[in-house]
């Protein structure tokens, strides 16, 4: 009899499934375990639509780095260096200048959230915040987006490594971002007892979680049934190996770097090589507000230099660039004008992103800024536009509209223009 | 059922009893008239009222940061008389049984609004989180009145570390906060957690939504800039022992200390200057020296008599204990965001100042008012009532929320002893590594920092399988489960002892129906069907989320 109650034990997991959705409908419902098919690895790769998110928390100082004004008042001591696309870079980012084929620098942003806070979530959901309503993030929509094309996907679709990255708002807490360190280290996944004691423990959760959904009426309760599913799914699952990032040859390890920001870069080929949908991988300290170049010189830029580069040429020869589109980019630029503590402050009006992969253009250089870098001069871009070019580069429709919990009709990306730059 | 579990039942369910009514504090009185007008203009119903099981987790978890254990529960519920609530909330906050926990939970949440959950813990800082709490436990047990707690708290000069010469903890909310960027966080953090006022955006332009100008922030700054952090340090050694606030003499940007000013930069590139300046206009004297006159201490003055430092307090207590404020979010009482209920804010402000403060008793009017009493219900009278979606709240239901990280500790370690043993501070470090776990940082000089311990899976994995929980279920010699399986008359006693204390209420008939299955698959081991079945409870929903 197919019961949780008289499931022999020793059983694979598959089992473990079927015997569950032949338990009592109650549970079967909302306990759905995925059918179990297990692809191969080829099969996962196959047309699979990711993104990276490298993103660079504090604002960093683009006019220094993408961007750069040698010569002008508000130049800054670095000078450019020809890449392999058709733009110049910062000298101190010699690895990346040979990947910038692969790359667009998006030169012509130009938003309006100078604010830490405000300014990562407009960047982060191609909306300004308003207290009424909460925004999905990048990761939360394109997981949202993509996860149709991997049923077989038993790990979080939506993984930030080393940061707090941005929440899934209102499309629902399973799609909320699963925040690991950048060792790949889990905490707390194994229970030490039997598959079969595992199941009718969560039978008996299941009880106590319908009956008070249907007592109170609220949401909530309905959004944790569908975390305890992803939860109970990636305890069992063999795809977590992705996350053991400890295997990789050291050689591979010391190429990407061996600081928090490299072995997350790392981490995210990984994943994207396992069928993850959206990585977001943070790299803090760019709020340079003192001694701005000392510290991009010694310390920032080596380090980004390092990973990015090794990110985008791993990507690249195991063609799977054609198919993860990587973004770079933070809350917003610095000032042009270096300020009395040699450092730069918040601006937004003019600054840059870069882009690439996916079905997007590399080695462009779109839109300019004026000879000081203090003004946008050809077509402005917001967020919102680089959101439905990452979208378009993916495949994603942005015609397509979310209903929010209010009932509100939200477009993905807030309804902004593709960068016709970066598609063909 | 049997009838007598059905009398229990009935007792439980029982709204209070209908003798005569209790007495009330008249800001209760206003509080019900006032948000009872507006289920009128809406034309809506509210929820029945809560259960006393239920409504007594709910004060236990708001007040002392923990729920209830059985024993108190079951006190609780057999007690009767029409003041039953009204007594509860009073030993609550008064019975020298309940002070430590009192002062612990506030000195948790006041930590946190502070320094945040990340401060303190990495050892370059220089704020120390023991001094802070140590200060913040003081205060609270001693129901310190809150405009004093203020004044303290901006005005404070000393050490940051419980043992070190001239120790005084409230400096832990500025130390790490006016050295770098001229102070810009110590402006910022004081403005926006004491005046609601939120002002970080103006530091570099005027705000288009935001009434107040780079100016004013420049201004509001300058109350600052005669304040310094000291590093001190370990004997001969370049660790960092403790650190120390000090005012000095300000000698201004102009280095002239008998006019001391700032410069500050429009974003044409002009500079303009600024001197202290009060939000409402009010200047002080333009010296920097300290002699002279000492500015944060001329701040603090100012900020007390500000009508804003009443509004804001009432706003976040009013949102701690009913899951939304007058304005969301808690902490912007700016122009552009006007309040829910603009009239009650004003009244509880102005009762709460003729107080004189006492939080104790602003605690009282709130859990006795008639929408804390109300149960978690969405229902089909009250269905607009879901400020989740956007709307603005009407208090016309209990609006569920999980429970903070540090309730679910305090709560789990109370129920079943997890905490283990060992002296406070090794309690307290235990504490504190358990809950680091759940904070990341957002890179940026203004620290800012979010919880993974929001619903998502990293949380799921730690209540499913972290070492909390395997103490909370663990069958041991003198464990909760063991003394679970020691109580009552029958294996139905205990369940429902089992249910009450986590969840306030008995098990339902399918929920029993589970506990025998259960029983069953643990061969007739009633006390692993137990084990089972707590897991199944503390990973719940309903455990999880005040309701």
């Amino acid at each position: 009899m197919n019961s949780p109650w008289q499931t022999p034990n020793g059983m694979t997991r598959r089992h473990f499934m079927q015997h569950l959705a032949g338990s009592s409908a109650a549970a079967a419902a909302s306990v759905t375990m995925g059918n179990a098919i297990y692809a191969n690895a080829d099969e996962l790769k196959k047309n699979h639509k990711s993104a990276i998110l490298l993103w660079m928390g504090g604002g960093p100082a683009t006019i220094d780095i993408w961007d750069l004004k040698p010569g002008a008042p508000t130049g800054g001591p670095f000078r450019p260096i020809s890449t392999t696309g058709d733009l110049q870079i910062c000298e101190h980012m010699p690895l990346m200048a040979q990947q910038m084929h692969n790359m667009s620098i998006v030169r012509s942003m130009s938003t309006r959230e100078a604010d830490h806070n405000r300014g990562r979530y407009y960047m982060h959901t191609g909306y300004v915040p308003n207290p009424n309503i909460e925004h999905p993030s990048y990761g939360s929509v394109i997981a949202h987006e993509t996860i149709q094309q991997r049923p077989e996907l038993e790990i979080p679709p939506f993984v930030s490594v080393g940061g707090a990255s941005s929440g899934p708002g209102f499309l629902g807490m399973s799609w909320a971002p699963f925040n690991v360190s950048s060792n790949g280290r889990i905490r707390n996944l194994e229970m030490g007892i039997e598959d079969r004691r595992l199941l009718q423990r969560m039978v008996a959760l299941q009880e106590i979680e319908t009956g008070f959904a249907s007592r109170t009426r609220d949401l909530p309760a309905s959004e944790h049934a569908k975390v305890l599913k992803k939860t109970f799914d990636l305890m069992t699952s063999d795809q977590m190996d992705a996350f053991r990032v400890e295997k990789e040859p050291e050689e591979v390890k010391e190429r990407y770097g061996t600081d928090n920001f490299g072995q997350g870069c790392l981490l995210a080929r990984r994943l994207v090589e396992s069928g993850v949908p959206f990585v977001e991988v943070d790299l803090g300290g760019w709020d340079n507000h003192n001694n701005i170049h000392a510290t991009l010189k010694d310390t920032k830029l080596p380090q980004l230099d390092r990973a990015m580069s090794a990110l985008v040429e791993d990507l690249e020869q195991r063609e799977l660039l054609k198919d993860t589109v990587v973004i770079w980019m933070g809350e917003f630029g610095r000032t042009p004008r270096i300020n009395q503590g040699a450092g730069r402050d918040h601006f937004a009006r003019a600054w840059s992103c870069v882009v690439g992969g996916g079905d997007l253009n590399g080695g462009v250089a779109v839109g300019q800024t004026n000879s000081e870098g203090t003004a946008v001069e050809t077509q402005p871009y917001s967020s919102e536009d680089l959101m439905t070019t990452v979208c378009r580069g993916l495949g994603i429709s942005t015609e397509k509209t979310f209903t929010s919990k209010n009932g509100r009709p939200m477009k993905i990306a807030g309804g902004g223009k593709v960068i016709s730059e970066l598609v063909s | 059922m049997t009838r007598l579990s059905l009398a229990l039942v009935a007792i439980m369910l029982s709204v209070p009893a209908m003798a005569a009514p209790p007495v009330l504090p008249a800001q209760v009185e206003v509080i019900d008239e006032l948000i009872a007008q507006g289920w009128t203009d809406f034309n809506i119903r509210p929820a029945p009222e809560a259960d006393d099981a239920s409504w007594c987790r709910r004060v236990f978890l708001d007040v002392i940061g923990r729920i209830p254990n059985h024993q108190e529960l079951k006190e609780f519920v057999d007690e009767r008389g029409s003041d039953k609530r009204s007594k509860l909330i009073e030993k609550l906050l008064y019975d020298d049984r309940y002070t430590e926990e009192y002062a612990g939970h506030w000195s948790t949440v006041w930590t946190n609004l502070l320094i945040g959950r990340g401060g303190g813990n990495d050892r370059r800082e220089m704020t120390n989180r023991d001094g802070m709490q140590k200060y913040l436990r003081d205060a609270f047990a001693m129901n310190k009145p809150y405009n004093t707690m203020v004044y303290e708290l901006v005005t404070a000069t000393g050490a940051t570390k419980p043992g070190a010469e001239g120790f005084n903890g409230a400096v832990n909310f500025l130390v790490d906060k006016v050295n770098a960027d001229k102070g810009v966080l110590a402006a910022s953090s004081t403005s926006r957690i004491f005046l609601g006022q939120q002002v970080q955006c103006t530091q570099c332009h005027n705000h288009p939504f935001n009434q107040w100008k780079q100016q004013m922030f420049w201004e509001f700054n300058s109350f600052f800039r005669q304040t310094r952090s000291l590093r001190r340090f370990v004997d001969g050694a370049r660790d960092i022992d403790y650190a120390e606030l000090i005012n000095e003499d300000f000698a201004g940007e102009a280095n002239d200390a008998s006019d001391a000013l700032v410069f500050y930069e429009l974003r044409n590139g002009l500079t303009r200057v600024a001197y202290p300046v009060f939000t409402d206009g009010t200047a002080i004297e333009v010296s920097g020296y300290v002699s002279d006159v000492n500015r944060r201490n001329e701040l603090g003055r100012l900020m007390l008599e500000s009508e804003n430092l009443d509004k804001m307090i009432v706003n976040r207590m009013w949102g701690q204990f009913l899951g939304y404020g007058f304005t969301k979010p808690v902490d912007d009482l700016g122009p552009h965001n006007p309040p829910s209920q603009p009239e009650l804010l004003e009244r509880l402000g102005k009762e709460f100042r003729q107080s004189s403060y006492d939080l104790k008793q602003l605690i009282t009017w709130i859990t006795l008012s008639k929408p804390y009493q109300l149960s978690p219900v969405l229902g089909s009278s009250n269905s607009i009532d879901d400020p989740s979606i956007g709307e603005t709240p009407k208090f016309s239901r209990f609006y569920l929320r999980q429970m903070t990280a540090e309730q679910l500790y305090q709560s789990m370690v109370t129920a079943t002893d997890a905490a283990g043993t060992g002296s406070y501070e090794e309690q307290e470090q235990q504490r504190r590594r358990w809950l680091n776990q759940f904070v990341v940082t957002f890179g940026t000089d203004e620290g800012d920092e979010a919880t993974t311990f929001n619903g998502s899976i990293p949380q799921a994995l730690m209540l499913f399988n972290g070492e909390l929980s395997k103490k909370a279920t663990s069958t041991g010699k003198g464990s909760f489960i063991d003394r679970i399986a020691a109580s009552g008359r029958s294996p139905r006693d205990r369940l429902t002892n089992l249910f009450m204390s986590g969840l306030a209420r008995r098990p339902t008939r399918k929920e029993a129906t589970v506990a025998n299955q259960l029983l069953v698959a643990r061969e007739g081991n009633e006390k692993e069907m137990l084990q089972d079945m707590w897991w199944a409870i503390i990973n719940s929903n309903e455990f999880i989320m005040q309701h």
